[in-house]
């Protein structure tokens, strides 16, 4: 019932490296034959029996990506009823995305949050009852992508792509207004003029695909910030997070010097600390770039902790970061509980509503209970998944591929000297595609701007 | 005390152009029709531009046309110029207008009507609605009188409480100063109709002894006049054109408008409706583009029957003094005299989201609506609207399925869908850039999109049908024939393809790869191609179409296949939105207020995530 073909990492990223890449759908076992080679040399996956696993090698374009086992399982007995195939992989987080993107390149599409789950249920292979947990995994699953979706563009990024579809607009109007009202408007020359813009913003989203390639943004983990006024012992607090069990805390090598990112993995769940330049300056936030600043990055985040002076009284800072935490996750941290207390627990479980924990960085004592109430809210479903995030920046990578291809289209449409009305088609796609990334939808978009753009009408 | 009571089957109210088709659908589908108008010598009234047609509303009358209804055929009689517009464009995107005779269109409808079985045409102001149970059982007239149906079809146009707007002075009236309709809104709104009120404009018209024309510019019509309709032979209407004229405003005009601004009723705020952005009044366009030095001004006549010309490009709801004050700016208006002043004028319509894409009204059943009352704009719009309608109320009469045209299918599915699922803030005109599938749905194939499901509805002669089977027939031949036909590359063939600029041939090419460059087409290669056979112009056209854009036509075509698998889950009627778990609350109510018929018309309400959409198709699995 689906012709299409799905791809996504299926366990969540973890610092071990060790994952699963799965695809689903009736082109399965044929794309992986595309990335596939055996030791033994031609075996073809299309060939061998049934819920099998084989040993061999992904490849892509460069050459070796993996050392993988492959399990290949035809329908319908499998988790989807469809033909599917499991990519074990060993070569880390950065291997595991280059699989993912050399099936992706064969034709496989990314799955959509749930989408596993809703072809499953779709092809019977789940009870009718559990309708209801499909539904619920879409929408919770949605919500977070699409937020994530939003959130992970750094600012800069998601500037960039509102200004190339600003720019893909007007042009889109200025087409469709000339036709609408040719008697208004003539496009005389107008294809050498829109084939610069084509080409602008062509090495714009080359620009942009650019940074995705080589900063390897990978940005799995609950995105955390350590909130505090100074001296409230958030650094300290976070070196004993951090010294609780050095071996687990990773500095992912190969981002850009100057974003560091930290990984927490805290209880069963990892914990993304992002900062722009160590984590010291994290930690000092407040201080160092104003609270207007660190209001900033905690709007971005999934999970805020407030780290609360328990030896002085609540200042102007304190109520600031309580006003910001309040619809936001979070958890309180009442530090230096081996000082006498000025302000109590009761206090700030009133101001805030959250769990409020009494700890000492110094004394090293609370953290394991800040550890379980971590996992719960994470078991609960107030934290989601880290996958998804993942996923989000492929995502975009696919988008502004596909958005790239629209353009080179409408230049092969000029360079065929095609009539004018051909060139809005792939320029509306291009539109269409960009706008997923930010998730707008397109709908009277460019009627509204053939109104405020153009002079219009009898 | 005693009335007058009759029986009909449908009723419709109004006989603009909405009203026309509606009332002609029926009649000609069997049915005892009868339509009012509040006027007899108003009926199909063009009391905006004279003209039929235009970017994508030529679209509209050509889909009219194939299911069977009037529009074409009426221009056609009646047109005084016309033109393919977008020539130099994509096929997609040409489209006829024609200038039409006002008066002679008038005419020609009005003889239609009358001549038409099953159809009586009566003057007079239908008051009420009469619903019994949810379901119409007739009308009542402002003069009591009662008329039993079993349909009723709304085209009240721009009647329903009109008021114009000169300037400081309003009249409450309908447009060219035609009796409004008072009573009809308030049964609406017992009916539990939510109303909207809307807002239009037309220019002025100058008698056209008082134009200079030597100052303007002549458009004149194509040598060659394409008809409108599938059903007129192109040889029968060549004819000798009358010009339109083009003139530009000037600083000074702007100056004049923007000295009076706070007379403007629009600018004053005394207009409370909702204007149209397409048609800015003159007034707009200087103040929103203030950068601009001078505005087109086109004057196009009214019709053989009178000098009066309408002055396109200025509508304006200016006073009287200032009208003529900054017409007279204007080259070759320099001794104008007004014959009818510009105005404003604003109705009652309703929320057509009220309405399902058969165009029945959701809560009503057997009460239908069309045209300008559902809050679109423009004779075309209103035409289709009407067609649609009236074969509606016809199939529900008879039993049989109704018709919806689909966004893929026809620009008129794309009109309605547009109109019962987005919100409306203004008139709807409908535009090329709505079409998504807009290369399937070109005006050259309309016949062959929706020849068949009129003549399945009854509307279309069974001649007229096999007639398209066989153009069909003809095209696939003929295209299968250019791609089996092999060109070598000989010297006649290489100094052909000199001449034309055209890459030289290697070894040789079909002729079907040779139509596909850019620089040459089927017309042109005839003389390389002996064996072709003596084919109509029409399906010479399709076979060039069709060969040339294939690749940009199999895209799209894939395109629908993906719109059409949400298109045809159908979403049972009693569906309650309420107990489906996982909506967004702002989904959840959406639906249940506009209760889409399919997961495609569901997607497209704004408002409406696709995970709602993913959550609707497993709901509708586990049921």
């Amino acid at each position: 019932m689906f012709d299409d073909t799905i791809a996504a990492i299926s366990t969540a990223v973890s610092a071990s490296g060790i994952g699963i890449i799965r695809m689903s759908g009736v082109r399965a076992l044929e794309i992986a034959d595309q990335v596939y080679r055996s030791k033994k040399k031609g075996k073809r996956l299309v060939d061998v029996p049934t819920h099998t696993i084989h040993y061999g090698h992904i490849y892509d374009r460069d050459g070796i990506v993996d050392e993988v086992l492959v399990m290949v399982m035809r329908g319908p007995r499998t988790f989807t009823g469809e033909d599917t195939v499991e990519i074990d992989c060993h070569g880390g987080i950065y291997a595991m995305k280059k699989v993912l993107d050399a099936v992706l390149g064969h034709g496989a599409r990314i799955a959509e949050p749930g989408e596993f789950t809703k072809r499953a249920f779709f092809n019977g292979r789940l009870d009718l009852s559990q309708a209801e947990a499909v539904m619920d995994v879409i929408q919770s699953k949605d919500r977070y992508a699409l937020k994530n979706s939003i959130q992970q563009l750094r600012g800069s990024v998601k500037d960039r792509i509102i200004q190339i579809r600003k720019v893909i607009l007007r042009e889109i109007a200025r087409i469709e207004c000339a036709l609408d009202d040719p008697e208004h408007m003539s496009l005389d020359g107008y294809g050498e003029q829109l084939r610069e813009i084509v080409n602008v913003q062509r090495q714009e989203i080359d620009r942009l695909l650019s940074t995705v390639e080589s900063g390897k943004i990978i940005r799995e983990g609950v995105k955390t910030v350590i909130l505090g006024k100074p001296n409230a012992g958030k650094s300290s607090l976070l070196n004993v997070l951090v010294g609780e069990d050095k071996a687990i805390v990773t500095s992912i090598p190969g981002t850009t010097r100057d974003v560091l990112e930290e990984y927490i993995h805290f209880g069963g769940i990892t914990l993304h600390v992002v900062d722009t330049a160590g984590i010291r300056e994290t930690a000092d936030i407040v201080e160092n770039i104003g609270v207007e600043k660190a209001l900033d990055q905690a709007g971005q985040a999934d999970l805020l902790l407030y780290v609360a002076d328990a030896s002085v009284p609540l200042d102007e800072n304190d109520l600031r970061i309580i006003e910001m935490i309040r619809d936001k996750q979070a958890v309180v941290l009442v530090n230096k509980s081996d000082l006498p207390a000025v302000v109590g627990v009761d206090t700030l479980e009133a101001l805030t509503g959250k769990t409020v924990i009494s700890v000492s960085a110094k004394e090293g004592s609370g953290l394991e209970r800040l550890r379980s109430c971590v996992e719960s809210m994470f078991f609960q479903g107030s934290l989601d998944l880290p996958e998804d995030v993942y996923i989000t920046s492929l995502r975009h990578k696919n988008a502004l591929e596909e958005a790239r291809e629209s353009l080179d289209q409408v230049s092969e449409s000029l360079d065929a000297g095609m009539p004018e009305d051909f060139y809005s088609i792939d320029l509306m796609h291009a539109y269409e595609t960009l706008g997923y990334i930010l998730g707008e939808s397109v709908d009277e978009d460019v009627i509204n701007e053939i109104f405020e753009s153009f002079c219009v009408g009898k | 005390m005693s009335q007058l009571v009759r029986e009909y089957q449908v009723v419709v109210v109004g006989a603009g152009h909405a009203g026309c088709e509606a009332g002609l659908a029926c009649a000609r589908l069997g049915l005892e029709t009868i339509i009012f108008t509040v006027s007899v010598d108003s009926i199909a009234l063009m009391p905006c531009n004279p003209n039929i047609g235009g970017s994508s509303k030529g679209h509209l009358v050509r889909d009219l046309d194939a299911l069977g209804g009037e529009m074409g055929k009426n221009i056609d009689a009646t047109f005084i110029q016309s033109k393919m517009l977008n020539k130099s464009k994509g096929p997609a995107v040409h489209s006829l207008r024609a200038q039409a005779d006002k008066q002679a269109y008038t005419n020609r409808m009005r003889k239609t009507l009358e001549v038409t079985q099953h159809l009586t045409v009566k003057q007079g102001e239908v008051a009420r609605i009469i619903v019994e149970d949810g379901k119409v059982k007739g009308v009542e007239t402002y003069s009591k009188a009662v008329y039993h149906c079993q349909a009723v079809i709304l085209c009240t146009g721009t009647y329903l409480r009109a008021r114009c707007i000169y300037g400081d002075v309003s009249m409450h009236t309908g447009p060219n100063g035609l009796q409004s309709a008072d009573y009809l809104t308030d049964s609406l709104k017992e009916l539990g109709l939510d109303m909207l009120r809307f807002k239009t404009g037309t220019p002025a018209r100058i008698d056209g002894n008082t134009i200079d024309y030597e100052k303007m510019e002549r458009q004149s019509g194509d040598d060659v006049v394409r008809p409108f309709s599938f059903s007129t032979q192109a040889e029968e209407i060549q004819k000798e054109q009358v010009p339109c004229w083009l003139t530009y405003t000037n600083e000074k005009t702007h100056e004049i408008i923007r000295r009076n601004l706070d007379r403007s009723p629009l600018y004053a705020g005394v207009i409370e409706g909702t204007g149209p952005r397409y048609c800015p009044s003159i007034e707009d366009k200087v103040v929103r583009f203030s950068d601009k030095d001078r505005h087109q001004v086109f004057i196009e006549p009214e019709g053989l029957y009178t000098s009066e010309m309408y002055v396109g490009g200025m509508s304006s709801s200016l006073p009287e003094d200032v009208q003529y004050e900054m017409y007279r700016t204007v080259p070759g208006l320099e001794h104008a005299e007004i014959v009818r002043s510009a105005y404003a004028i604003e109705y009652d319509c309703i929320d057509p989201r009220q309405l399902d894409p058969t165009l029945e009204i959701r809560s009503i059943h057997g009460l239908f609506s069309a045209g300008q009352f559902n809050g679109s704009s423009g004779y075309e719009e209103a035409a289709a609207q009407g067609l649609i309608a009236g074969i509606n109320a016809a199939m529900e009469i008879l039993g049989r399925e109704m018709l919806t045209l689909d966004r893929s299918q026809s620009y008129i599915g794309v009109l309605i869908d547009d109109l019962v699922t987005k919100e409306n803030k203004e008139p709807y005109r409908m535009m090329t850039s709505r079409a998504e599938y807009r290369l399937l749905l070109r005006q050259d194939n309309a016949d062959l999109r929706l020849r068949e499901i009129g003549y399945q509805i009854g509307l279309v002669s069974e001649e007229e049908y096999r007639h398209v089977l066989w153009k069909k027939e003809k095209i696939q031949e003929e295209i299968k024939r250019t791609q089996k036909t092999y060109i070598g590359g000989g010297e006649d063939v290489q100094r052909f393809l000199r001449e034309h600029k055209s890459a030289a041939l290697k070894s040789g090419a079909t002729l079907a790869d040779l139509i596909r460059r850019p620089e040459l087409d089927y017309e042109m290669l005839r003389g390389l191609d002996e064996g072709r056979p003596d084919l109509p112009l029409d399906v010479r056209e399709q076979v060039n179409i069709h060969i040339k854009y294939e690749g940009y036509i199999q895209r799209q075509k894939k395109q629908v296949q993906q719109f059409e698998k949400l298109e045809k889950k159908r979403l049972p009627e009693d569906i309650d939105y309420e107990k489906i778990p996982n909506l967004r609350n702002e989904a959840r109510q959406k639906l249940s207020l506009y209760r889409p018929v399919s997961l495609g018309q569901a997607s497209r309400i704004s408002g409406v995530s696709p995970s709602d959409i993913s959550v609707l198709m497993v709901y509708l699995m586990a049921q």
